[in-house]
């Protein structure tokens, strides 16, 4: 039996459905996991002890474990103790938190890295020491890791797979299902990596737009 | 309010590094309207003083008052916080490095304080960048990000920025020691326009011609203490002590 795509077309809407799940995981992931990253690397530069130590742990057990068990722990592990997530939640939490702790320390590292001349000239017209983290050092801080967290979208599209362990109708759970019906994964496996590929490009594209902008501000 | 003789007060500040004694026991009275140069050696304590008078360098001994207002007060944290950022608006601070925000245009750069500390709306804000940005004759770039700025426009939209807070005292720490040569003098044309608004400025500097020619006072210091000050023809053409004279020689010779 060779390859035969012919069947492809019939099924496309399936297949389109489950690409719109993945991009929207991935951004909202990649949204939580941006916001995460700051204010972890806050809590570790800015908080007592007894503040940054949880957190710390918190930290440790996302980035020492795989993200699979992290994911089932989420969703099928939660709703032990009454918190019951959809499938879709869990999931774009998961990534998200997963992805926040594994790169604090570069937002860590940049916030460190800003001019301390930025932080007097800003205390010199009156901010407090919040204000100028939050308008004045923060804000260079996150420029200056645009490209690293760009690549790190990246990992973080094609990690997003692994949601369909837990039974979210993404780009491959939806190949998968295709596949159950037509018994034909070469074609549908492929379709679908075609699919991730393109969508990384697509979000490369937008990434570099935002780099060039950026880019004048630095 | 005080009286204008004692605008700025300077008692006894004491400086110290562990053992290093930066500044030792140093008392000055700066006059509403006065402009007041402090030269001196690398390493003589000059821009540790005037870091001081905002606190950006705590003293570890004596008092700073402005208009009658000690800016060093003892206070439990929060409050002390509270003081000082009020204290700072006060007093606008001039870097040698500038220090704009690279990711704020020159606008931005002089409406976020305002607006943040004082309320003002955009549109507010906004004409109170445009007035301040034409005074330093930076009207045109108003829009521009420091990056797309010479060093002596960068240091221009630095003063609007520290003069939109409407301080009643201005420091400016070598504001001109990091520009090529042929940017100096715009700068320096900037903070003339100031001196002849009667702005409070305190001054460090290496330019002894602009010293001489814009302030009311000159102080030299060296190694922590005021070794001479008075009017800038005497310490320039007549100084009494001979470690002023020394640096003088030096320092005019290696400007020439």
């Amino acid at each position: 039996m060779g390859l035969d795509f012919s069947v492809v077309p019939q099924y496309l809407d399936i297949i389109l459905l489950g690409c719109a799940w993945t991009i929207g995981i991935t951004l909202a992931a990649a949204v939580l996991s941006f916001f995460g990253r700051i204010i972890f690397a806050v809590i570790a530069l800015y908080t007592p002890w007894v503040i940054r130590q949880p957190f710390r742990l918190i930290a440790w057990v996302f980035m020492g474990t795989p993200l699979l068990l992290q994911l089932f722990l989420i969703y099928f592990g939660l709703v032990q103790i009454g918190i019951d997530l959809p499938a879709f939640l869990a999931g774009i939490i998961g990534l998200g938190l997963h992805f926040a702790v594994y790169n604090s320390e570069l937002i860590q590292t940049a916030i460190l890295s800003v001019d301390k001349g930025q932080m007097e000239a800003a205390r010199t017209v009156g901010l407090s020491r919040g204000q100028a983290l939050r308008k004045v050092v923060i804000p260079q801080a996150v420029r200056s890791v645009i490209p690293p967290i760009g690549n790190n979208m990246i990992a973080l599209l094609k990690d997003s797979a692994l949601v369909s362990v837990i039974g979210v109708s993404e780009l491959t759970l939806s190949a998968q299902r295709v596949i159950g019906r037509t018994y034909r994964p070469f074609e549908f496996y492929l379709m679908a990596a075609a699919f991730y590929y393109v969508i990384n490009l697509g979000m490369e594209w937008v990434l570099r737009k935002i780099e060039r902008r950026i880019s004048l501000s630095r | 309010m005080t009286d204008q003789k004692d605008f700025v007060q300077i008692r006894h500040a004491q400086k110290a590094f562990g053992k290093l004694e930066v500044l030792k026991d140093i008392s000055l009275n700066v006059e509403r309207g006065q402009i007041v140069a402090i030269i001196g050696p690398s390493g003589s304590g000059k821009s540790t003083l005037l870091r001081a008078i905002n606190d950006l360098d705590p003293l570890t001994g004596g008092e700073i008052l402005l208009d009658g207002v000690q800016v060093n007060k003892t206070l439990p944290h929060r409050q002390y916080e509270k003081h000082i950022n009020e204290m700072r608006q006060q007093i606008g601070m001039v870097f040698q490095h500038f220090n704009l925000f690279p990711h704020l245009t020159a606008r931005e750069n002089v409406t976020m304080a305002p607006k943040m500390l004082k309320g003002l709306s955009t549109e507010e804000a906004d004409a109170l960048a445009e007035e301040q940005l034409d005074k330093v004759g930076m009207l045109e770039r108003i829009d521009y990000y420091p990056s797309q700025l010479s060093g002596g426009q960068k240091q221009r939209v630095a003063i609007a920025r520290a003069f939109a807070m409407r301080p009643k005292l201005m420091l400016f720490d070598e504001a001109t020691s990091a520009l090529d040569p042929e940017l100096v003098d715009e700068v320096n044309q900037v903070m003339k326009t100031l001196a002849e608004e009667h702005m409070t400025m305190i001054i460090v500097t290496h330019e002894m011609d602009f010293a001489a020619a814009v302030c009311d006072r000159v102080l030299f210091m060296d190694q922590g203490v005021v070794v001479e000050e008075g009017p800038p023809e005497v310490v320039f053409r007549n100084p009494t002590q001979e470690r002023t004279r020394e640096f003088l020689r030096k320092h005019l010779a290696g400007a020439k």
